[in-house]
């Protein structure tokens, strides 16, 4: 399996404070990596990095290198809509558009150029499919995204990210705003799409990283302390500070 | 910041006085089976039974330590270790338990006869002894080198069986009046080459609850 995100002796400031700290690590495709650590330790700040969603606030200050399928992102001649377009997000709240299902689904790929009826159909069909909610909307696309239940809605923006095309999609939280049944239905979800998609997910749930990752990233004050196989991290950790975090006995 | 998490660390304290126990108990029905067998005394054969109950008894409360906990800790890292590796231990403690019973079983139909005519089995029953005892304080006190040794002990209990073996053949070839009191003295011992290898498992979960790594032996 071949590596679609490298990062190299990645460092990020906000202002003065040191966010993350030479961070190393590279994401196979086709997986689903879990980044897992306590509040603030970096966890949510190296997968904003991922697609430059800390552009958006001024006082950061980002060193070193994380490469997209062999090309640093922080390049000059990066095309920044199109870095998004290919690493979608989710996050922890659903936030649909105030618009119909279709129009949520359809936004992206119409602001990429797409007037196509038939071909917008068709688009929003097989996201709405991929994010595994098409039954449940199929007969009331046009009625307002919200007013659907707040797992249905995550679903629906999972969807709205496919929507695009991407070859990443990076979750922030994506459950923890939902109800088990609903969380479950996501894990289900989260675990198929990586047939076809790279997942990148923080979490604050050890169980959920469990069960649904296959590598995980332990950060640690801006550190990233040891990265692995999941089922080998949890069952046999390799250092101390991430065996303190995940039996609970730091945080 | 150590946030100790007391009431999952008190409950896996309970689980290890638990697994002593249960450890002391095979010690002790280990004991009485093979002083039934040196004082050809019948009773304490009988006695050996009521402490198997016990065992029994023990193997399911710890099961059921051992679930609850995985139910409502969600264990990993070297808690999970620890509680998977009980689970697995508590079942050859009980096999333990089952075997000296056998033995003291043996012992109710040797019409007083006595076990000491053959040296190695006394030899075995010492070194299963100390196994059994060395492997539950080697998970107690999380003592990798002293599970190893347990595992070098096995070697002694083997060899001594198969100089067993070789005198209770002897012993037939001598006299053969003596070959059934020979075949049930013949069993006995096979039944402390299997107390050791019990012994060996649960070193080898000691081993896997320290370390993470599970290798299996024999």
């Amino acid at each position: 399996m071949s590596n679609i995100i490298t990062s190299k002796d990645l460092c990020l400031w906000y202002g003065d404070n040191q966010a993350l700290k030479n961070i190393t690590v590279d994401i196979p495709e086709k997986s689903i990596t879990a980044l897992i650590g306590p509040s603030g330790c970096g966890k949510s700040t190296f997968l904003k990095t991922l697609n430059r969603m800390n552009d958006l606030i001024p006082i950061v200050r980002i060193e070193g290198e994380v490469c997209y399928e062999n090309k640093n992102i922080y390049d000059k001649d990066i095309d920044i809509n199109e870095l998004r377009r290919e690493v979608g997000m989710v996050f922890q709240k659903p936030n649909p558009f105030p618009m119909s299902i279709y129009d949520n689904v359809a936004y992206g790929p119409r602001t990429h150029g797409i007037t196509n009826k038939a071909k917008l159909d068709e688009i929003v069909e097989k996201a709405l499919r991929d994010a595994a909610i098409w039954d449940e909307v199929k007969d009331r696309l046009r009625k307002s995204a919200l007013g659907l239940s707040g797992g249905q809605q995550q679903r629906l923006c999972i969807a709205r990210a496919l929507a695009v095309e991407p070859k990443v999609v990076l979750m922030d939280e994506p459950t923890s705003a939902l109800d088990p049944i609903s969380t479950s239905r996501i894990e289900d979800l989260i675990m198929q799409l990586k047939e076809k998609y790279t997942i990148i997910i923080v979490t604050h749930n050890m169980q959920q990283a469990v069960r649904i990752s296959d590598y995980t990233a332990f950060f640690l004050l801006g550190d990233l302390i040891e990265f692995g196989e999941t089922d080998k991290m949890f069952s046999n950790p390799k250092d101390k500070r991430t065996e303190d975090y995940i039996t609970g006995r730091f945080g | 910041m150590i946030i100790m998490r007391s009431r999952f660390d008190e409950q896996l304290n309970h689980l290890r006085k638990k697994m002593i126990e249960m450890g002391a108990e095979c010690e002790n029905i280990i004991a009485l089976a093979t002083k039934a067998l040196f004082d050809g005394n019948v009773e304490e054969a009988l006695r050996a039974k009521e402490e198997g109950i016990k065992i029994d008894e023990l193997e399911r409360e710890i099961e059921s330590i051992c679930l609850k906990l995985l139910l409502q800790q969600q264990p990993v890292a070297k808690d999970l270790r620890i509680i998977s590796a009980a689970l697995k231990m508590i079942t050859d403690m009980e096999r333990i338990g089952d075997q000296a019973e056998d033995i003291a079983a043996i012992v109710a139909t040797l019409n007083g006869r006595v076990g000491d005519e053959c040296i190695y089995i006394s030899a075995m029953a010492e070194a299963t002894i100390k196994m059994v005892t060395g492997s539950i304080d080697a998970y107690v006190n999380e003592d990798l080198s002293l599970a190893k040794e347990v595992l070098k002990h096995d070697d002694l209990v083997d060899e001594a069986f198969i100089s067993a073996k070789a005198s209770l053949i002897k012993m037939i070839a001598n006299n053969i009046n003596d070959g059934e009191y020979a075949l049930d003295l013949l069993m006995i011992a096979k039944y402390f080459e299997r107390i050791g290898d019990h012994a060996t498992n649960i070193a080898e979960w000691v081993i896997f609850s320290v370390t993470g790594i599970h290798q299996q032996g024999g």
